[in-house]
This record gives C-alpha cells, structure tokens and sequence, in this order.
C-alpha cells in the first residue's frame, strides 16, 4: 500500500515532466504536421543551461529559493525558445512543401547535432547540481514503508498545473491562440486571411521550446544530475505520451505524459526496472496499432 | 527573387546584423558559459572569445551567403528561362560509366593495396553499409516505409550467427541463409502491426522496435551474453579450408601452396563482402523489375490508388519489410563473422540513422547513390580522426544541410523503374 501511493506520487511528477515535453510535440505536430524529432533535445539543452544557470546563482550568492527559481525559469525559457526558433528557421522551414520524409529526416539530423553540440561543447560528463529544495513531508507510514512527499515534487506539480492553465487560455482565448488554431486547420485559407502563417509557426516552436525548458529545469532541480543524452529517451517517452492522448490534442498530451509516468514507475517498481523503456515503447506500438487517433484525438481522414 | 539581388548594402547588413545577434543569443549558454567540475562542485568558465569568434563566424558568413544567394539565384532564373522551351528528360549515361568505373575499381582494390591492411578494412566497412544501404533502400526508397530501426535486423543476423556458431557449431554458410530466414522473420512481426501507419508514425515505431532489440540483448544476459556480448565467433572458412597457420585441420594456405599470411583472410572477407553485396545489387534490380517491385514503387507514390487499384497493400508493404530485413541480417552475419565478437555496443540507434542517411544522402532508390554516400559517411570520418569529437556534430550538421540543400539526396530524383514512353508523359515529368 505505502509503495503504491509512493509509485503515485512518482509516477506523477514524472508524469508531469512528460506531460510538458509532450505539449511541445502535440503541438508542432499540429500545426505543420511533422515529428519535431529534436525536440527532446531541445529539453535537453534546457536541462544544461539550467544547469549553469543554477551555477551562476551560486557564483553570484544568490541563495532566495524563490528568486533563484524564478531566475533560472527565466533564463532557461529565453535561451530556449531562441532554440526553439533556430531549429524551425534552419531546418524545417526549408522544407515546409517537401516530401514528409524530407523534414522529418532533417530533423533527425537537428538531434543528432544539438546533441553533440553540447557534448563537445559542454563536456560529456554528467553535471550534478546541489539540491535546491531539500526535504518533504512524510505523508504516512505503513507496515514500516513510510510515504514521502518532495518538495520539489509539490512544485513540480503545482507548476504544472499554472502553466497549463495559462497554457490552455493562451490557446483558447488569446488572439494568438485563435491565429495558431487557424493555421491548424488550413494553412493557405488562414494565409488568405491576413495571418502570417510563419511567424505563427515559429512561435509555435518558441512556445514548444518554452514549455519543454520548463521541463527541463525541473528535471534538474529534481534529479539533480543532468548530461547531455538525457533528450533522447525522454523524447522518444514524450512523443509516446503525445500519440497515447492523441496527437494534435492538447489535454491529451497532458494525459499521455501522467500515464507514461505512471506505467514507467509502476513497472519500475513492480516488475522489472531494466525493461521499463520497453514497457514504453510496446504501449507506443500497442496504441497505435488498435487506436491510432489516441485517447482524446480525432480520427484522421486521409485525402486524395 | 530578384528583388533580394538589388537588396541595399544597409539591408544586408541589417540582416547579417539580426542573425548575428541570434548566434550571440544561442551562442551564450553553450559556447560563452560552460561549467566544469572543479574540486567539490561545479564552477562556471566563461570562453567570451570563443564566442566572439562564433558570433563573428555567423555575421560574415551570413553577409558572404547572402551576396552568393542572390548572385547565383538570379543566375538560375535567367537559364530557368532559356531552358524552359527545350526540357527533355535528362538521360544521365554518365551515371552508368561511374558504376562501371567504381565496380571495377573495387575488384582490384585489394590487388593495388596488397599488404595494406587498413585500406581493405576501411573497404569492407565501406561495403557493409553499401549492403546495408541497398537493403534499406528496398523499404525506405522503393516501397516508401521511413525504418529507423533498421539495425535491429542487423542485429537479429549478428545474434543469430553469433548464437548458432558458438553454441552449435554452425559454419557461415550454413548460417547465412537460417539469419536471414530469421531477420525477414523479424520484418514480418514488426510490419504486421504497423502497416496502417503513415510515415512518421512508422518511424517512431520502427525506432522502438530497434530500441526494444537492444535493450533487450543487453539485459537478457543468458541468452545474448549482456553488456558483454558474444565473444570468439568463428571466421567464416574458405569452402573448408580455414584461414590458419598451418596445423592439423587444412587450411588454405597450405591448400593453395602459399605461405600463411593474416593478410590471405582480410582480403578473402574484402571480395566475401563484394559478392554479398553485388548479389544484393542484382537481386534488388531484378526485384525492382517484376511485379512486386512495381508495386513498391506504386505504393511509394499513392497507397490510396493502389487500394483502389485493388493492390494487396499489405503483402506489397511486408514483402518490402521482409526483402529489407533479409538483406539486412545477411549483413549482420558478415559483421559477426569478420569481428569475431559482438555485443549490444554495435547495434545503437545512431547506427540506425547512419545507414538511414546513406540511403537518404544517396537519394531514395538510387543504388549507385548509396554506394558514394556510404563512402562518403565511412571515409570521411576516417579521414578526420583527429576531429573525432566533431564526427557525430558534423554528421547532423550535414543530414541537415543536404537535406535542404537537396531533398531528394545527392543522386536520385525519384525516378520511376518504368514509364509510359510517349513525348507526352516524357514531357510530363521533367
């Protein structure tokens, strides 16, 4: 029982981290149609500056837990987007009417680029940081298994929990939002009415860029160890919990990244912890072979 | 476009400045800032010049790329206008000589090499990935299936080999035919549940399918060995007689009457690999002539007509799957055999990507494209080993550049095998 409840707790905040990466996938597959294969990279890359944020905080005694927080969130999220933007500019605006291949392998290359950009240029080894928010509740204790609650876990969730509340009005209600949504439903016809289909497109991948650098200075404050091939597992789990929710659907990403977290910890915990990227992977092939629009996505209609 | 050729001075450079500015934003967390561990805990180093120098790169670079880009754009456009009365489709003769060139330079290669045992090594890599190369070119360039998990079947011919010699005795030949029975096994299971899936889907799938391979061989220790892989798998043997120094068994040294050398089995696995491949070439050739293979391409093209057609798209689509992953466990037989030892190392993703960028580099469905991209791919990277920490940065740098660059890759527009020969469909398809 006190392993369940703790497996919950985890399978949460990990469902969390997955749930914001995902967004970022869901989105651009959205609107351009294409698997932002560096994505997960780009988290990455988030998690590293984060990392030196953190660093320079210290550097500079900056010790308020809150301030520091907000400043790195910050710094990670600016930096990030500015990715984000590069990756769209160089790699995949090229080839917005090629083939699908044609941009898909593109951004394969982008992943393999960004990550060895910051292995060479940060330095392979694994980066520890000091813990930021030391300690947690203790929830309960049960037949000896007592439960704890991280604080860095309550903020990843809460966290969360803001941004996609102010995630989903941006979407819904903002002028942006309407222009984004006009652009996924039909490029040349939003084009005829006065949207910049492009620039909507990069801010597309700004926003995907920012909520994944969220994600990555989570992950840092919460493991507290980050290098720099962290972005390909965690896009390969983010792009699964994307397809589980249903590709395209914005709850459903969230959802996706709160299941994937939730089969990864119970697997860990319950079966075997080596083969837990299998477990991700045969859901992956699982839901798309008996349901392919997801959970919470529509079914696609192919056109001649 | 040719407003941008009489762009002012001062426009240019206020975009050389804009881009400069974006480099010295992306420039700032990567190459300005760095952390190190020194002593206890990370500390921050700052490399401003370094910086400076990338920033300064960009600014002229851009500048220079501009200039070219308008220069040569309005080039273009001008013998765009004078070729447009006269397009004919481009025989390209020229293409045929090169792989004749090429073929025979890779038979006397070892002869004008003797004795130099890295230049036929560094070849017979080059010629597993041209196998490799042209066994995915059945899935990913004539049936249009993206596989980014090809080397799982790679893998399943490695194992297979690796397995059945050192726990069973099984020679090479023997093997080759069960591995490859085994890895076109491997490509019907995995084809099966995907085939209703379009091609990026197929992609993240087929990326988890090799995942799942190589997880497990690494974890399932009993049966793969582990982390540790499969160690003294035998050489393959030439019709029985052994590549050994003289002994009891005969050998081929002694068969032939010549005097035992290392060099007899390197250069024996060069020309086993050639034939491997060349067969491979015939075979995918002559496929891509009869019906199944038209019916790749046709699937290629529009899946939707072919449904309607009344074409078998799932035989079409898992004949493709099962063809690929053949040829591509008969490479993974080779490979064990030449190393003698295998483990879970050789089967990673990035390997998967390489010899997917060989077949895109080379153009979808071009063999003679596949044969320069693996050269350049293998070569290059040989070449620079001093750079060796820059390989992998400047292999994703380059899939990006020539993707946009070329779409289509270095050689091939997708060609179709055949065509209605009339001026009009010639006409039709410049």
């Amino acid at each position: 029982m006190g392993q369940f409840i703790q497996q919950l707790i985890n399978g949460l905040t990990l469902g969390a981290v997955y749930g914001l990466i995902a967004l970022g996938y869901t989105m651009v597959y959205g609107i351009i149609g294409m698997i932002n294969f560096a994505h997960g990279d780009i988290y990455m890359v988030s998690a590293i500056i984060s990392v030196t944020a953190l660093t320079l905080m210290s550097a500079f005694g900056i010790s308020s837990v809150p301030l520091v927080l907000a400043l790195v969130l910050i710094i990670a999220i600016g930096f990030t987007s500015v990715y984000g933007w590069a990756v769209e500019r160089t790699a995949y605006r090229p080839l917005r009417n090629a083939s699908r291949l044609a941009p898909l392998i593109s951004a394969i290359g982008m992943s393999i680029f960004l990550q060895n950009m910051v292995q060479v240029s940060q330095g392979a080894r694994v980066k520890p940081v000091p813990t930021l928010i030391p300690g947690g509740l203790e929830l309960f204790t049960h037949n000896g298994f007592s439960v704890h609650l991280a604080y860095t876990q309550i903020m990843i969730c809460v966290v969360t929990v803001v941004l996609m509340v102010a995630f989903t009005g941006l979407i819904t209600r903002t002028s942006f939002g309407r222009q984004q949504r006009a652009c996924e439903q039909d490029r040349t016809m939003a084009s005829l009415l006065g949207i910049d289909v492009d620039k909507t497109i990069s801010y597309t991948f700004m926003l995907g860029a920012a909520l994944a650098a969220v994600a990555g200075v989570m992950v840092t404050v919460y493991y507290g160890v980050v290098d720099f091939s962290i972005g390909f597992v965690a896009g390969i789990k983010a792009f699964t919990a994307a397809v589980l929710g249903g590709v395209g659907s914005l709850p459903g990403a969230m959802l996706g990244g709160v299941l994937i977290g939730l089969i990864e910890s119970y697997w860990s915990a319950y079966l075997s912890p080596e083969y837990k990227d299998v477990a991700t992977f045969a859901i992956l092939i699982l839901v798309l072979m008996f349901r392919p629009s997801g959970l919470l996505g529509r079914p696609e209609v192919e056109k001649v | 476009m040719s407003a941008a050729h009489s762009l002012p001075l001062a426009d240019r450079l206020k975009d050389a400045v804009r881009i400069g500015i974006v480099a010295l934003l992306l420039g700032i967390p990567m190459l300005g800032l760095t952390t190190a561990d020194q002593g206890g805990g990370l500390q921050v180093l700052t490399r401003w010049p370094l910086l400076a120098q990338f920033v300064g790169v960009v600014f002229f670079g851009r500048l220079i790329l501009q200039w070219l880009v308008s220069h040569f754009q309005l080039r273009k456009l001008q013998r765009q206008r004078v070729a447009a009365k006269t397009a004919v489709v481009q025989q390209r003769p020229w293409l045929k000589w090169l792989g004749r060139v090429a073929l025979a330079f890779a038979i006397v290669l070892p002869m004008a090499f003797s004795g130099n045992r890295y230049v036929i090594d560094t070849a017979t890599t080059v010629l597993i990935y041209v196998m490799l190369g042209w066994g995915l070119n059945v899935v990913v360039g004539l049936a249009g299936l993206l596989d980014l998990g090809y080397v799982a079947f790679y893998a399943v011919g490695a194992y297979s080999y690796g397995l059945l010699s050192t726990l069973f005795g099984w020679g090479f030949w023997e093997t080759l035919p069960v591995a490859g029975g085994m890895a076109a096994l491997f490509g019907v299971l995995l084809g099966w549940p995907t085939l209703r899936l379009r091609g990026d889907y197929l992609a993240i799938v087929t990326l988890g399918f090799g995942e799942i391979i190589r997880i497990i061989l690494v974890n399932w220790t009993d049966f793969s060995g582990g982390p540790n892989g499969i160690n003294s798998i035998p050489r393959p043997s030439f019709f029985g007689l052994e590549f050994k120094p003289p002994g009891d068994t005969p050998t081929f040294a002694a068969f032939f009457h010549l005097e035992y050398s290392a060099d007899h089995r390197v250069t024996f696995l060069y020309y086993l690999i050639l034939v491997l491949a060349l067969l491979t070439n015939v075979f995918v050739s002559r496929l891509r002539r009869l019906p199944v293979g038209m019916a790749w391409e046709a699937v290629r093209e529009d899946e939707l007509a072919c449904k309607a057609l009344g074409i078998n798209v799932t035989g079409v689509k898992l004949s493709a799957y099962a063809i690929g992953a053949m040829l591509g466990g008969f490479a993974g037989v080779f490979f064990a055999a030449r190393q003698g030892f295998i483990s879970p190392e050789s089967f990673v993703f990035s390997e998967s990507a390489t010899i997917l960028a060989i077949v895109v580099l080379g153009g979808r469905g071009s063999q003679l494209g596949v044969v320069f991209a693996a050269l350049l791919l293998v070569v290059l990277p040989e070449l620079g080993r001093d750079f060796s920490d820059y390989r992998m940065l400047l292999f994703g740098a380059a899939m990006v550049l020539i993707m946009v660059w070329r779409p289509g890759g270095l050689v091939a527009r997708r060609e179709p095998t055949i065509q209605i020969d009339t001026p009009a469909a010639q006409g039709a398809t410049p």
